[in-house]
């Protein structure tokens, strides 16, 4: 399965990656009306993990033991039978947190603007390119198997 | 000399006898219904490019035979040429005076004869001169004042230069006529050998010289289609140097390098024509730097990168070497050239085989043409008719002794010590 | 009134409807021209920090900004421009030399946009590169005058001369030198990774050669510069070939400089000198005041290699560079390279790269005719350098004389620079010319080498393209070929000094 490989050395710390996540999990995905127009702003499923001068994007692994599938009450986490990504299904979570407690990496994050629900990578859908891959100007984060 | 027309193909005798019949076709025009002369190009300034046929004969025994067969030769390639220049070169043609330097010499008016030969008795000895044989036809226009000599160069002034062998005074003498003195040209300075040109078709220019009345066992010929008029006899083909003649149907898009490459070896090329280079080019690498016919070709026409890489590996170091060395030397642009000297006979291509060339052997015959029926006009059972590949070379020598060990030039001067 | 404050040279504007305060250009400018405040959440900017290298232009995601030249005008002088007032400004501010980066951008006539190139039509066939072999291999080294060769009782043919060491291109392209230390390791890793692919040769410039790449020696020259950095014997024998260098076209009779802020701790080792210090290669090479001293040092070189290796010299286009050549050319070396008037740098005072040094197109017509008229132009090839900008400039070199062609400022601006001239800063947006840990990551080798790659191999095509259209095949039958060139809008004197003729004459 594809997964989003990290190189940190090349990463700028630009954050365009963040940008482009938050605009393809907004309602209008056009940049300017995800960030000024909507209410509430969409969140970003990555994080940028900084210190000095080294930098680079964290996202969900998609690991293939996930602790959060295991920790989910309702069943809201679960696998994408055609990527192989893990993928919460919003309507059925709760925002128990439970996956986010046990997430080795953290990088699910708590959606508290309107229902509470536990927000992380989807690789956007498996049908393209995941928009953070493609945005990236310096090819610091890039799919590969 | 009559054209025998039974002898040539239908279609040709067609346009020649259209030829011979109207006036208006003769390269000087009808002057009837002008109100001026039609200007001509002096392409001893300009240079222009064209296209030809060429051909060639050799008997590789040494037996002489008439002009009468490379006539008919090049007369059936009548249409590749349009009457704008022709001419021949023969070898053999003066056996008694085989020991004296054969000049002919064209002017253009009287004072530059006597200039020329004011400048030739000072290096010469005159052992003979006349007028070259002519016979005026209606077809051929003005000529130049023909002229030829058999000289001997004087021993006092060789002895006084130091280095300096027969050929190169002879190579300086020609440079000097040609550049230095006025509407004086050399068309050729070799040993028994001599060139016959000037501005007609082939045929009739060897009617107007009488060439069936000569007897060589080397004949090479030109028929000329120049993109513009031209007026000038020293344009046409063969172009002669030392005991060198070449005939070349081409363009050469090299020329500026080649021609700058000669001069760094003090050859200089006096006129705006591309063929020069072509003739200096085999005189330095064969007399200067003593490399074999066959290796000549492949500095012309060099083959590929692709083609060496695939070769074995001490052949491709020789390849190599050879294009690293001599790049200024690849002759690039399209060109079928049969060049001559007194023992042999080249004809090649360039290195992607742009224009025709086909040859063929009988006996001790060797044949090189434009096109294959101009062959077998003459030979039409040859023992052997090929196409040459691109930059495969086709080479008639006269029978010797077989070359074993490279003659190096006795001639090389001291810059040329290798590395 | 103590100090003017200097108007700014540049003008950002943002417009306030598209810019969503994501903060990019505030993280990416390493001249702090852009701010956000947390209390206003909005991004402000500070436009006298602006140097014009577009980088936040380039990378804004909603395309909300635009670098302006700062239109604030002044009365219009021809004489007294406003760069020339800001070089006074500074000067009586600071009293000291006005540095820059970069080639002269001052409008001196550029010779190739006045030379013209030949096709073939009718009577000479163009060819198709696309479909017929159309060779541009070029070898770089000293070359004998004639080849000795013995035919064999076999009638096999053998070679009796032993040529020297030659560089062997593929295309007649190489990387000019930039030194480790003006530009980042990153961007070194690039042009060494581009050269080994495609089949050519970088430079490594006067900065040594870092240990990381020792493996790509097969496509490296290595440089010998006057102040002798990283020189050692196993960086001499490290490189495909070794370049002693007098001078550089951008600086004409000074040596290199490397200001304190770009010398960490890699450059420190590579170049082996104190980190943070200035590192300023002297004027002459202080063991080279003489041609002799020259031929002494080319074969110490040579020795030192085992005669493996093509010894050349870099020279700076200047008054009498067909002399000088000519004389280095006998003294032994194997290549000879000429960088002209509008060459590129790291750091160079700005008055002496503006008004020192010739254009390098009438370098390379007046070396290449000198060495002819000596009789010595096979002994050492030609490379010409300085502000190759595309491959119509490159073929025309060909065809004035050069054996090959150096490219420097075009390889960085393929990698990203957008000539600000502020490499001297070490700040450079583009992480190119700096050393600063931030920003070398900006410049990934691996897409760095992808498009020096690609720019290499779409001028190869379009060299070929033109050779086919002249009718040629092969480029040894293009070089110093001047018939293939016209001149148009050039005196008499131009068109005698680079040896061409006008237009619309004919052969």
């Amino acid at each position: 399965m594809k997964k989003i490989m990290i190189h940190e050395e090349y990463c700028m710390g630009c954050r365009l990656c963040e940008i482009h996540c938050l605009v393809q999990h907004s309602k209008s995905k056009e940049i300017i009306k995800a960030y000024k127009g909507e209410y509430p702003k969409a969140m970003p499923r990555l994080v940028i993990e900084e210190k000095g001068y080294h930098s680079f994007a964290l996202q969900c692994r998609h690991c293939e033991e996930a602790p959060c599938l295991e920790a989910c009450m309702t069943g809201a986490m679960h696998r994408d039978p055609k990527t192989g990504a893990v993928i919460c299904d919003e309507e059925k979570c709760v925002g128990c947190w439970m996956c986010i407690m046990v997430c080795p990496f953290g990088v699910i994050a708590r959606n508290t603007e309107g229902k509470k629900v536990a927000s992380k990578c989807d690789l956007c859908g498996g049908e393209t390119e995941p928009v953070c891959v493609k945005n990236c100007p310096n090819e610091a984060i890039t799919l590969e198997d | 000399m009559r054209i025998d027309t039974k002898m040539i193909g239908h279609a040709k005798t067609e346009s020649l006898n259209s030829a011979i019949r109207k006036p208006e076709s003769s390269p000087f025009g009808s002057e009837k219904g002008r109100l001026y002369r039609k200007k001509y190009l002096a392409d001893r300034d300009y240079r222009i490019p064209g296209n030809c046929a060429v051909s060639g004969i050799m008997n590789e025994a040494g037996k002489c035979f008439s002009g009468d067969a490379i006539i008919r030769s090049i007369a059936l390639m009548h249409d590749r040429a349009n009457g704008m220049g022709g001419g021949f070169a023969a070898y053999g043609i003066y056996p008694e005076m085989a020991k004296y330097y054969a000049f002919h010499m064209m002017y253009d008016e009287e004072d530059a004869k006597q200039n020329a030969e004011h400048y030739i008795r000072r290096y010469y000895t005159i052992i003979h001169d006349s007028p070259i044989r002519f016979k005026k036809t209606q077809k051929i226009g003005d000529n130049p004042l023909l002229w030829k000599y058999f000289l001997e160069p004087k021993k006092e002034v060789m002895h006084s230069q130091v280095l300096l062998s027969e050929e190169d005074m002879i190579a300086q003498t020609v440079t000097y006529v040609n550049s230095q003195i006025r509407n004086a040209f050399v068309v050729s300075s070799g040993k028994n050998m001599g060139i016959f040109k000037g501005v007609g078709y082939p045929e009739d220019i060897a009617e107007f010289y009488r060439l069936d009345q000569y007897k060589g066992y080397l004949w090479t010929s030109h028929g000329r289609f120049p993109t513009n008029s031209v007026a000038w006899w020293g344009g046409a083909h063969p172009f002669g140097f030392l005991d060198w003649s070449v005939v070349h149907n081409g363009e050469i898009s090299s020329y500026g390098i080649n021609r700058r490459y000669l001069e760094n070896f003090g050859y200089r090329c006096a006129f705006f024509t591309d063929t020069e280079v072509i003739i200096y080019l085999f005189d330095l690498l064969s007399r200067m730097h003593g490399i074999p016919f066959e290796i000549i070709a492949k500095i012309l026409s060099a083959p590929f990168w692709n083609d060496i890489e695939r070769m074995p590996e001490d052949e491709k170091r020789v390849y190599e070497s050879i294009r690293m060395v001599y790049a200024s030397a690849l002759i690039n642009g399209p060109f079928a050239v049969i060049a001559a000297n007194s023992d042999t006979m080249i004809g090649l291509n360039d290195r992607v085989k742009l224009r025709p060339l086909v040859a063929a052997r009988h006996g001790d015959f060797v044949y090189i043409a434009s096109e294959e029926s101009a062959i077998r006009e003459v030979c039409p059972r040859p023992d052997s008719v090929w196409m040459p590949r691109a930059g495969e070379p086709v080479i008639g020598r006269l029978k010797k002794e077989p070359l074993s060990e490279v003659q190096i030039g006795s001639h090389m001067k001291k810059e040329y010590e290798v590395m | 009134m103590a100090k003017v404050p200097l108007i700014s040279d540049f003008l950002v504007e943002r417009e306030k409807e598209k810019c969503i305060n994501c903060q990019v250009c505030c993280r990416m400018c390493a001249f702090d021209a852009h701010r956000y405040d947390p209390e206003t959440a909005q991004v402000s900017t500070d436009s006298s920090k602006c140097v014009g290298c577009h980088f936040c232009e380039s990378f804004c995601p909603t395309t909300a900004l635009t670098i302006k030249r700062n239109p604030s005008d002044s009365r219009e002088n021809a004489n007294w421009r406003q760069d020339v007032l800001k070089g006074i400004t500074k000067q009586a501010d600071t009293g000291g030399v006005l540095l820059t980066g970069m080639g002269c951008d001052r409008p001196y006539p550029i010779y190739w946009d006045h030379i013209l190139l030949n096709a073939s039509q009718v009577t000479n066939p163009s060819i198709d590169p696309l479909r017929e072999p159309m060779e541009l291999r070029t070898y770089i080294g000293r070359k004998p005058d004639c080849l000795r060769l013995e035919r064999s009782n076999k009638n096999k043919i053998s070679l009796k001369n032993t040529l020297s060491s030659q560089l062997v291109l593929e295309s007649p392209i190489l990387f000019s030198a930039m030194s480790y230390g003006s530009i980042s390791l990153n961007t070194c890793r690039s042009l060494a990774w581009a050269a080994s692919e495609f089949g050519t040769f970088y430079n490594t410039g006067e900065g040594g050669l870092h240990r990381d790449l020792y493996p790509y020696g097969k496509n490296t020259i290595v440089q010998v510069a006057s102040g002798r950095f990283g020189v050692h014997a196993e960086y001499l024998n490290a490189g495909a070939a070794i370049e002693i260098k007098i001078g550089q076209g951008a600086k004409p009779g000074i040596g290199g400089h490397l200001p304190g802020e770009k010398v960490d701790l890699e450059i420190s080792r590579t170049r082996m000198i104190p980190e943070g210090s200035d590192a300023i290669s002297p004027a002459p090479h202080h063991d080279i005041y003489s041609i002799e001293d020259l031929r002494q040092i080319i074969y110490a070189l040579k020795e030192a290699t085992k005669y493996r290796k093509p010894v050349g010299v870099k020279i700076s286009a200047v008054h009498n560079v067909a002399a000088i050549a000519t004389g280095i050319v006998r003294a032994g070396a194997d290549f000879v390279s000429i960088d002209g008037l509008r060459g590129g740098t790291g750091a160079a005072p700005t008055i002496i790269r503006n008004n020192v040094g010739i254009p390098i197109e009438l370098a390379i017509a007046a070396v290449d005719t000198r060495l002819r008229e000596e009789g010595i132009r096979n002994q050492a090839s030609v490379i010409a350098a300085g502000g190759f900008r595309n491959s119509g400039d490159i073929i025309k070199a060909v065809a004035l004389g050069a054996d090959a062609v150096y490219i420097g400022t075009a390889a960085l601006v393929a990698m990203g620079c957008h000539i600000c001239q502020k490499c001297y800063t070490g700040k450079c947006n583009w992480g190119i010319a700096t050393q600063d840990p931030y920003l070398t990551k900006r410049l990934n080798p691996k897409i760095g080498a992808r498009r020096l790659i690609n720019l290499l191999r779409a001028w190869s095509l379009e060299i070929k393209e033109m050779l086919g259209g002249m009718g040629i095949n092969a480029i040894e039958s293009l070089r110093g070929n001047r018939e293939a060139l016209r001149g148009v809008g050039l005196s008499d004197v131009d068109l005698k000094i680079l040896g061409i003729k006008p237009a619309g004459e004919a052969w």
